[in-house]
């Protein structure tokens, strides 16, 4: 009876150790390279979309993708690559949480003589081998153009956390593409990138603006925080813009509710950028910075987006 | 003359000692209404009664903590979770409302009973055992959401919405709440044993309350009241998040305390509790009509914050 248990243990060990194999071995041309992914946050649809882009392109080209989360905080982040330098991984993805704070991830990176591919936000100081980035200014001032073409009028500016890059980016960008159109931004106000506060903060505003025309807000979650805010008054006589194109907020627009998106594609993100580390880890050429598309997503261009 | 003068301002600093908070908070409103004209609007009032529903739910539920003298930092991820579980168990489960919103409620519910054997059977610190579930609610959030937002059944839905134009459901639930949490601290056997139990534990286990099952009640409580307010917050745009009530526990005890409560324990009541929770809505709406700089609004709230709890201090000093 207890020899039967031992036998069925040993075999479970063995089919988990066969499973475990299965999945780290790795077919393909990649050998045994491990790339490893700081991500900057998991809390966000836009991040995770990044993440499987990058796990979907490790899969083809079989190589093994390990992924930390720093939650949103830099030094967390610091930590996490470090702890890649010493397992020794091919190459480090960095998504920063916070591009002016990464130069510490980079110099570890640099000493420990892994190459360093930065995704989505720029590493300020430091080498980096690539940079795989969608142009957040550039995707502000598209945002501003939309809005103005959609209404002229007073519109809101519902900014993301105070300080982080993006949206010091976006507000930039928003800002110079402003004199473009007839609008004219009678509020801005954070709301943290959040839903909820997009909200409330909406709601607060349209107190002291009650005939505002349109909204600009640096993401899509504080987007829809402001449709729920404006209620029937979203995309009738309040056009909301958004950023980043999430699944939510795509929906938002074939609803007729949102305006307008700038789409990055964070797939398409993750995948250069495993792309760009695979080569870096096997001392190929690399692409200096890989520019991918940011794109006004309208009604018309929607089926683009939708998968 | 010099007697009635006398009256008259001890009659303003009893009320005054009685009600610290709702001073504060009288004090804010009336600097809001000059320096913001559309803040003195019902449609305002109402706006920032909704806005402090959440917080107000979940300091309800810290309430019963801090009375007893323990700490929930748990109450954000717990209440993300409950309306993460609700939000799942209808959109992919495929359950009825109902049962979801129920599911969603129960999941408070074993969340602070965890924390509650934590603390009361495993002697953990109470801050170390509700520090651990803020992290692993979090992260089953995550695991149950995959990442991405969730839509809400109708019935958590009508939680986040409006009975009329001026009877918001968000409103009606805090009310509710906070008199389920008056009756609760002062009519109840629980209730005074918080208080026991907060005052001095060792005197109240002595004189023959069951702390350890006392400890467990507060703890499902307010694991309880998370999910609620973690509904509330979810109904408001029919939709769970991952990152919601991210850092929340930090606005339900900063509530509490502005309340009069105290962190050591034994101290705390559910008017403050309500008064401290609408100072802090009442000051983020103040903030946005006056279009303060973002970088200068966390410093103000915490200034405010800091300022409320300095002048109860006070206040019992001069007594």
């Amino acid at each position: 009876m207890k020899l039967r248990g031992v036998a069925a243990l040993s075999a479970l060990a063995l089919a988990l150790t066969a499973c475990g194999s299965g999945t780290t071995t790795t077919g393909g041309g990649g050998g045994d390279i491990t790339i490893g992914l700081a991500i900057s946050t998991l809390d966000n649809p836009y991040f995770v979309a990044l993440k499987e882009g990058a796990e979907k392109a490790a899969a083809e080209l079989g190589v093994k993708l390990t992924v930390a989360d720093a939650q949103n905080d830099a030094t967390n982040q610091v930590n996490q690559v470090q702890t890649f330098t010493t397992q020794g991984v091919g190459a480090i993805i960095i998504n920063p949480v916070d591009s002016k704070q990464a130069s510490p991830a980079a110099k570890a990176a640099e000493n420990a003589s892994i190459p360093l591919v930065a995704v989505d936000r720029s590493v300020d100081e430091g080498k980096v081998a690539s940079e795989v980035a969608s142009d957040n200014v550039q995707g502000g001032t598209l945002a501003a153009i939309e809005l103005g073409r959609a209404v002229s009028g007073d519109v809101v500016h519902l900014q993301g956390i105070p300080g982080a890059s993006a949206a010091r980016d976006r507000g930039r960008g928003f800002e110079e593409g402003l004199n473009s159109g007839g609008i004219k931004v009678v509020a801005s106000q954070p709301a943290d990138f959040n839903r909820a506060k997009g909200l409330d903060v909406m709601t607060n505003l349209l107190q002291a603006n009650p005939n505002i025309k349109g909204v600009f807000a640096d993401n899509d979650e504080m987007a829809l925080g402001a449709i729920k805010a404006l209620g029937d008054r979203a995309g009738k006589d309040v056009q909301v813009v958004g950023f980043d194109g999430t699944p939510d907020g795509l929906q938002a627009i074939e609803d007729g509710v949102m305006a307008a998106t700038i789409a990055q594609q964070p797939d398409v993100l993750g995948r250069k950028a495993v792309e760009q580390a695979v080569k870096a880890a096997k001392k190929e050429v690399v692409q200096g910075v890989v520019d991918v598309e940011v794109k006004v997503v309208t009604k018309k261009n929607l089926a683009e987006f939708k998968k | 003359m010099s007697s009635t003068v006398d009256g008259r301002t001890a009659f303003a600093r009893r009320a005054l000692a009685d009600n610290g908070a709702l001073a504060g908070l009288l004090l804010l409103v009336v600097a809001l209404s000059v320096l913001a004209p559309s803040f003195l609007s019902t449609q305002n009032l109402l706006n920032v009664g909704v806005q402090a529903a959440v917080v107000a739910v979940l300091a309800f539920g810290s309430t019963y903590v801090i009375v007893s003298g323990g700490i929930d930092l748990s109450v954000g991820s717990v209440a993300a979770l409950s309306a993460m579980v609700g939000a799942w168990s209808s959109a992919e489960a495929g359950l009825p409302g109902p049962v979801a919103l129920l599911l969603g409620l129960l999941t408070g519910v074993v969340a602070g009973l965890v924390n509650g054997t934590l603390v009361a059977y495993g002697k953990l610190p109470a801050f170390i055992a509700t520090l651990a579930m803020l992290s692993v609610a979090r992260g089953l959030t995550l695991v149950v959401s995959q990442g991405s937002p969730l839509t809400t059944p109708d019935v958590v839905s009508f939680l986040g919405s409006n009975l009329t134009p001026f009877l918001p459901v968000p409103l009606l639930v805090m009310l509710l709440f906070f008199g389920i949490t008056g009756f609760v601290l002062s009519r109840t056997y629980s209730g005074r044993a918080m208080y026991a139990i907060g005052g001095n534990e060792e005197a109240a286990r002595l004189s023959g309350i069951d702390t350890k099952r006392q400890k467990l009640v507060v703890y499902a409580l307010s694991g309880l009241f998370a999910a609620v307010a973690g509904m509330l917050l979810a109904g408001r745009l029919s939709s769970a998040g991952p990152q919601a009530a991210v850092g929340y526990e930090l606005d339900a005890i900063a509530a509490v305390v502005i309340g009069g409560a105290s962190l050591s324990g034994g101290v705390g009541r559910a008017t403050g509790t309500l008064v401290g929770a609408l100072v802090l809505a009442v000051l983020r709406n103040g903030l946005n009509q006056l279009q303060v700089s973002p970088f200068w609004q966390q410093v103000v709230i915490g200034a405010v914050i800091a300022l409320a709890v300095l002048l109860d201090t006070l206040r019992r000093r001069t007594r």
